[in-house]
C-alpha cells in the first residue's frame, strides 16, 4: 500500500470499470446470496449442536429434575447424576486462571510496547506468540511430570502454611495429599491463555494515537500514569475481550487439564483439592457409557450446560462493554 | 445422474483398490484396549499365512460395544462381559479370547518388588478412604519386619471409563461389603477417595510422581514398565506374588461351565495359588451377519488364535485360555452354524 498513490485519472477510470460491471452481470446478485448463506450457516450450525446436546441431555435433566444443576452427585452405577461438581470445577480452575494470567499478559504487554528496546520486542513478542501454538497435550505433559510435583512440593506448602493459618479464607488454602489439583490446573491454564490475552493487550495498546501518549508525557505524566489513565481507558473495550477470549479457551480446555486435575467427583472448598471440569469428565466418560443409557445423557446434559456458561460469559462480557463504554 | 455414475465409479474403484492391495479379506474390529497389544501382534503373524487383514482400533470396551451393536465393525472386543438378555437381543455371540490379571502398583521408596502384602478388604478401606495411612495397624499385621512409613496413602483410579475398573471394582465389591454397598461395580464408579488419572500409563505416571501412591494396571503393563508391586491374599488365605503361574491357577480354578455365554467370574477363584484380580476379555460377533464372507474370515483369525496363538499371548503376559475353554468356544460356533 504504501508509496502506491492514484492519479485523478486512474481513480475515474476504475470507478468507470465498477459502473460496467455492476450493470453488467448477476455476480452482485450470487455474491450476496453467498455471503447471506456463510452467515446463515453458522447461525443454524449453532442451533442445531445446541439442540442436539439439549435433546441428548433431556432424559437427564427429566431424571434429576431441576435439581441437576445443584446435585453433587455422579455415580455411574446408580445413575445418579448432577451437574454440581463439574460446573463448579470448571468455573473455578478458569477463574483462577484468569487471576493468574491477567497480571501477567498486562504485564507482558505493556513491557512490549512501552519498555522493550526495538532488539527485544520482536523475539518476546514471536514467544508470547508461540506459547499459542503449543498443543495442549504438551502444556497436559509438562503440568503432570514437571509443574504438578514442583507446586505441590514447594509452592503448595507455603500457602497453606501462610495463608491456610488466615481466619474464613484459610480453608481456600488447606493442604491435601497428592501433586493434582484445581490449582495446578489453573496454573496450566493460565499458561495457556497468557498468549491470547497479551496478543489481544499488546496489539491494542499499538492502537492508541502516539499524539495522546505524547501530549500525557508532555504534561509531566510517568510511564505508568500514561498507561493507567491514557493506554487503558482508550481500549478498555478490546482489553475486555482479550480477557475473555482468553476465558472461553480456558472453560473448554481440556487434555491439558485432564492431565493435572485429578479428575475426581468431589467438592472440596480448598484450592489445593483436586477436582473436575466438564469438559474433560466428559472427554473420560464419553467412550464407556452405554448407548442410550442415563449416563451418556448426563453427559450430554453437561455438555449442553458448558455451552450456556460460555453463552453467558460472552453475554456479560457484551454488556458490561456496552455500559462501560465512553459515550 | 452422470455426477452421481461418476461418484460410484470412483467410491467403487477405491473400495476394490483397498480390496486388492490388502493381503486378502479384510476384516475390522473395535474396543478393548487391554487386548489391543495382542490382537495386533495376533494381526501381524496371522495376516499373511491365512490371508486375513486385521484393522483393530482400540477406542476401549464400552465403545467397541456400540459398534457392534450398530454394525459398524466385523467383531467387538470387550474385557467386561455383556449381559446375556443384550446379547440376544443384538444377536451377538460371546466368547473370551485372553486372560489377563490385575496387578496393585505402590511407590514406598523403601519397599520393595512384591514385598509388601496387602488383602482385597484393605484395598477396598484404602479405596473407600478408611484406611488413610501407610502405617495403619491393619497393614502393619500382615507386614511384620517392614518398616512402614506414616505416609498418607494416595490412592489412584483410573478417571476414564475402563474394563480395568469394572474388573477392579467387581474384586473389591466380591470381597467387601461395604464397597459393594457404597460404591459398586461398574466401568467408571463414584469413588470416594483418591484421584484419577487417563489409561493404565496415567495411573502408573501418578502413582511414580506421588510417594505414598497406590493404584491398580494391568500386570502385562506392571512387567513391561518394571513398577513395584504387590503380594495379595487370595481366596483360600495366602499370600500370592503376580506371576503367570499365579494367572493360569486361577484361569483353570474358575467355574467356565457354569457361566452363560462364557460370562465367568474369575475374580477371588478359590485355590491356593489362585491369583484374586483375574478377567478374560471378550469377543463379539454377531450371528446374523450381513456379509458372510466377513464374518468367516474373522472366526478363521480367531481359529488360528485358538490353535497357534498362545506363544504370542505368553510373550505379551496374557494367559491363554484353559484347554476345555478353547473346545467351549469351538463347540460355541459350531453351535451357531460357524465351522
Amino acid at each position: 500500500m504504501a508509496g502506491r498513490t492514484l492519479t485523478v485519472d486512474q481513480v475515474m477510470k476504475a470507478q468507470a470499470r465498477a459502473r460496467v460491471r455492476r450493470a453488467s452481470g448477476p455476480g452482485d446478485a450470487i455474491f450476496k446470496l453467498l455471503a447471506h448463506a456463510a452467515g446463515g450457516f453458522v447461525l443454524l450450525l449453532l442451533g442445531a449442536i445446541i439442540v442436539l446436546l439439549f435433546m441428548g441431555g433431556l432424559p437427564a435433566f427429566r431424571a434429576a429434575g431441576p435439581g441437576f444443576l445443584i446435585s453433587p452427585a455422579w455415580n455411574p452405577v446408580t445413575e445418579r447424576f448432577g451437574a454440581l461438581i463439574s460446573v463448579y470445577g470448571t468455573v473455578v480452575s478458569s477463574v483462577l486462571a484468569l487471576i493468574l494470567a491477567v497480571p501477567l499478559a498486562f504485564g507482558v504487554a505493556y513491557f512490549l510496547t512501552e519498555l522493550a528496546t526495538p532488539r527485544l520486542r520482536q523475539p518476546i513478542g514471536t514467544a508470547v506468540e508461540l506459547l499459542a501454538a503449543v498443543p495442549s497435550i504438551i502444556y497436559g505433559m509438562w503440568g503432570f511430570f514437571a509443574l504438578a510435583p514442583w507446586l505441590s512440593a514447594h509452592v503448595e506448602p507455603l500457602l497453606a502454611n501462610t495463608l491456610g493459618r488466615l481466619p474464613v479464607v484459610g480453608v481456600v488454602f488447606a493442604a491435601a495429599p497428592g501433586n493434582a489439583s484445581l490449582f495446578t490446573a489453573a496454573v496450566v491454564l493460565s499458561i495457556m491463555v497468557l498468549p491470547f490475552i497479551a496478543a489481544t493487550m499488546r496489539d491494542v495498546f499499538l492502537t492508541v494515537p502516539s499524539i495522546f501518549k505524547e501530549s500525557a508525557f508532555g504534561l509531566g505524566c510517568t510511564t505508568w500514569e500514561v498507561m493507567r489513565n491514557v493506554v487503558l481507558p482508550y481500549t478498555r473495550t478490546s482489553v475486555v475481550g482479550g480477557i475473555m477470549l482468553g476465558l472461553g479457551r480456558a472453560l473448554g480446555e481440556t487434555m491439558a487439564v485432564t492431565f493435572v486435575i485429578g479428575n475426581t467427583n468431589r467438592i472440596s472448598p480448598s484450592v489445593f483439592a483436586p477436582g473436575n471440569t466438564i469438559a474433560s469428565l466428559v472427554a473420560l466418560e464419553f467412550t464407556e457409557a452405554d448407548q442410550g443409557s442415563l449416563h451418556l445423557s448426563a453427559l450430554m446434559a453437561l455438555g449442553f450446560i458448558l455451552f450456556v456458561i460460555s453463552f453467558v460469559v460472552l453475554a456479560i462480557s457484551r454488556l458490561l462493554l456496552k455500559q462501560g463504554a465512553p459515550t | 445422474m452422470r455426477l452421481n455414475h461418476v461418484l460410484a465409479l470412483i467410491v467403487g474403484a477405491g473400495a476394490a483398490c483397498t480390496q486388492a492391495s490388502a493381503w486378502g479379506q479384510q476384516i475390522t474390529g473395535a474396543g478393548s484396549t487391554f487386548a489391543a497389544p495382542l490382537y495386533q501382534k495376533w494381526g501381524e503373524a496371522a495376516g499373511a499365512s491365512l490371508g486375513v487383514n486385521l484393522n483393530y482400533q482400540a477406542i476401549g470396551s464400552g465403545a467397541g460395544q456400540k459398534l457392534i451393536f450398530a454394525r459398524t465393525v466385523d467383531f467387538g472386543a470387550s474385557d467386561a462381559p455383556v449381559a446375556a438378555a443384550k446379547l440376544q437381543q443384538n444377536k451377538l455371540l460371546q466368547f473370551p479370547t485372553a486372560i489377563g490379571a490385575l496387578d496393585i502398583v505402590i511407590n514406598l521408596p523403601t519397599v520393595k518388588l512384591n514385598q509388601l502384602r496387602l488383602t482385597g478388604k484393605l484395598l477396598a478401606s484404602i479405596y473407600l478412604g478408611t484406611v488413610t495411612k501407610w502405617n495403619d495397624p491393619a497393614i502393619a499385621a500382615i507386614n511384620p519386619g517392614i518398616a512402614l512409613p506414616d505416609l498418607a496413602i494416595a490412592p489412584v483410579y483410573r478417571a476414564d471409563g475402563s474394563g480395568t475398573t469394572y474388573v477392579f471394582t467387581n474384586y473389591l465389591a466380591k470381597v467387601d461389603a461395604d464397597f459393594k454397598s457404597h460404591v459398586g461395580a461398574g466401568n467408571a464408579v463414584s469413588w470416594p477417595a483418591g484421584t484419577g488419572s487417563k489409561g493404565n500409563a496415567g495411573v502408573a505416571g501418578t502413582v511414580e510422581n506421588t510417594v505414598g501412591g497406590l493404584g491398580y494396571v494391568e500386570s502385562a503393563y506392571a512387567t513391561q514398565n518394571h513398577l513395584t508391586t504387590v503380594q495379595l491374599q487370595g481366596h483360600d488365605g495366602q499370600f500370592l506374588k503376580p506371576t503367570p503361574e499365579t494367572f493360569a491357577a486361577a484361569a483353570a480354578a474358575a467355574n467356565w461351565a457354569g457361566a452363560a455365554q462364557f460370562a465367568v467370574d474369575m475374580n477371588d477363584a478359590p485355590g491356593a495359588r489362585s491369583w484374586p484380580i483375574v478377567s478374560t476379555t471378550f469377543v463379539l460377533l454377531p450371528t446374523d451377519p450381513e456379509d458372510a464372507a466377513r464374518s468367516a474370515a474373522v472366526l478363521k483369525f480367531f481359529g488360528w488364535a485358538l490353535n497357534s496363538g498362545d506363544p504370542i499371548a505368553q510373550n505379551l503376559q496374557y494367559v491363554p485360555l484353559p484347554p476345555a475353554v478353547k473346545a467351549a468356544v469351538r463347540a460355541a460356533w459350531a453351535a451357531v452354524g460357524h465351522t
